[in-house]
């Protein structure tokens, strides 16, 4: 909050003095003091440093030497501190014009503009009840100001000017109560903002894509379910060029070291995707579970976070005649391999799945004492967060299962047939996600 | 390290799990599908159970459990059972090691 000082350090006009100093009135103005407003404004550079209060003395911060009714003032009480400046600036105001730019402080503070235009003597207290009151009187006081340097401050002089010291008074507590709540408001504000920062960092770390001015083409910090799903899609994309040139290849009838090449290069990008899968899962294995970053008719069919790779490789057996015996053996036996395996995951599951509802379903309700019972609920969570926590060794076999199928199909294959393989797998997923837009877009009624 | 040893000689597929283990539950199931009968031992139902998963630990198994062992021989763990079914050598082995006959 430098800006208090600065900003009141940088005015050079006498009127904003009127203002909680605090407040950050940076109005450009046309400097009608002439010699005066130069005094003001190196004094008002000391000023600055008195922002604390209001109460600071005003012919520290202004000069006002030849201002009579500052000097008559003066005398009478060196406490008025604020109350005397708004004596002085009648003076000012009637020489110049700051009152638009007051008035447009006031707006700022949320107060009603006195709006008759003239010179004021409280600037700064404008209750509606008070204003044309005071409008008056300050337009009197003004006159009489202008008349006191004229004709003897004696006598009327007296009375309107206790009269004005009063509303001064009256004025400056106002001013110093709105500066409290300013200053309240900003704390708070101040408050909100941190509690924001710390929300933003929290959900950053989690993950959550958050575009910052940085750049995001090397971001693999991604843990969390946003970040996950960002990566996904990146890394889909990746997937269908190098299918694309994959099929471009077998098409062109390109020689077997190309195809290999290509080949080898789309399995290690599938290679790609567990690993991110993997650590995915160690921020939110349930995001993954879940499949929410697939397509609904993907979701439909996966199994423990991924494809089921018995039923990719069923769908191959067919197009990729035609096979030797011995490939027809090999897929097949890797077909039922993978299946028994998957079985086997699917097995321990289900057992995970039972082990954890007994954990929670044990509750013996109400047999012990309060104390008893808190203490045997906390003993069953923690019970049940170990057993979610092998959620994540299971998805970790499920995507080896997977890619291991996928290699080892690689190897049973030509080079030749892994492309042709591999066309099929992206075809197969390609139409299920066409499935699922249409499926999306399917008119309803 | 010895008693881990001696029970894994017991049988020609020898299983150390733990009760709570889902994922031994897994690799139970597959050798049950495969027809072997192994031999399971609970390390915390065990008295020297800690030692024999720190000994487990030592032979590179990570997790601890399951620890596969066939004809004596430390195998692996989940991951490395499951890599090696996938590419026929897990029924291999088996047949050699004469826990299953096809």
């Amino acid at each position: 909050m430098g800006t208090r000082t600065v900003n009141v350090s940088g005015q050079n006009d006498n009127s904003t003095l009127t203002e909680m100093p605090s407040f950050v009135p940076s109005i450009p103005t046309s400097n009608p003091m002439g010699t005066e407003g130069n005094s003001i404004r190196s004094r008002i550079s000391d000023f600055g440093t008195l922002e604390q209060s209001l109460g600071f003395r005003i012919e520290d911060a202004v000069d006002l030497s030849r201002n009579p009714v500052f000097n008559q003032l003066k005398s009478s009480s060196q406490a008025i501190g604020t109350d005397v400046q708004f004596g002085t600036l009648n003076k000012k105001e009637s020489q110049s014009n700051p009152v638009t730019m007051l008035g447009s402080h006031r707006e700022n503070w949320g107060e009603t503009n006195v709006a008759d235009g003239s010179p004021r003597t409280d600037t700064s207290t404008d209750d509606t009840d008070d204003k044309n009151q005071r409008s008056e009187r300050g337009q009197s006081t003004a006159v009489m100001a202008s008349d006191s340097s004229d004709k003897s401050k004696e006598k009327s002089g007296d009375q309107k000017t206790l009269r004005r010291l009063a509303q001064n008074r009256e004025a400056a507590r106002k001013s110093r109560l709105r500066k409290k709540a300013y200053v309240q408001q900003l704390e708070s504000s101040r408050l909100k903002l941190t509690q924001l920062e710390q929300e933003l960092q929290r959900a950053r770390q989690q993950g959550i894509f958050i575009s910052s001015s940085g750049d995001q083409s090397h971001s693999m910090s991604g843990n969390g379910a946003l970040a996950f799903d960002v990566e996904y899609a990146r890394w889909l994309e990746e997937h269908n060029r190098q299918i694309n040139e994959l099929r471009a290849a077998l098409n062109s009838h390109a020689g077997d070291t190309e195809l290999r090449t290509i080949v080898d290069n789309v399995i290690a990008h599938f290679n790609d995707i567990f690993r991110l899968k993997g650590v995915a899962a160690k921020a939110d294995v349930f995001h993954i579970l879940s499949g929410m970053w697939k397509t609904p008719a993907e979701r439909c069919f996966m199994w423990i976070g991924g494809f089921r790779s018995s039923e990719l490789l069923k769908l191959l057996v067919n197009q990729l005649e035609p096979l030797t015996e011995q490939q027809l053996m090999g897929v097949y036996n890797l077909q039922q391999s993978s299946q028994q395996a998957e079985d086997a995951l699917s097995q321990g599951m289900e057992a995970l799945q039972q082990s954890l509802a007994e954990t929670l379903a044990n509750g013996t309700p109400g047999s012990s004492g309060s104390s008893g019972n808190v203490a045997n609920y906390m003993g069953q969570m923690a019970m049940a967060m170990g057993k979610l926590g092998t959620l994540e060794g299971f998805l970790r076999q499920a995507d080896n299962l997977r890619q291991q199928t996928l290699e080892q199909m690689h190897r049973v294959l030509t080079t030749r047939q892994s492309a042709r393989a591999l066309l099929a797998i992206n075809d197969y997923f390609s139409r299920l996600r066409a499935l699922s837009s249409l499926w999306l877009a399917r008119p309803r009624e | 390290m010895d008693r881990v040893r001696d029970l894994a000689s017991t049988r020609a597929a020898v299983i150390f799990t733990k009760s709570s283990c889902c994922m031994c539950h897994s690799i139970k199931t597959l050798f049950y599908e495969l027809g072997a009968s192994p031999a399971i031992h609970e390390l915390d139902r065990d008295a020297s159970g800690r030692e024999m998963e720190w000994a487990l630990r030592g032979l590179g198994c990570n997790p601890s459990v399951p620890a596969v062992f066939i004809g004596g021989k430390y195998v692996g763990s989940a991951k490395d059972v499951l890599s090696l079914h996938l590419d026929g050598s897990l029924k291999q082995m088996l047949i050699d090691a004469k826990a299953i006959w096809f």
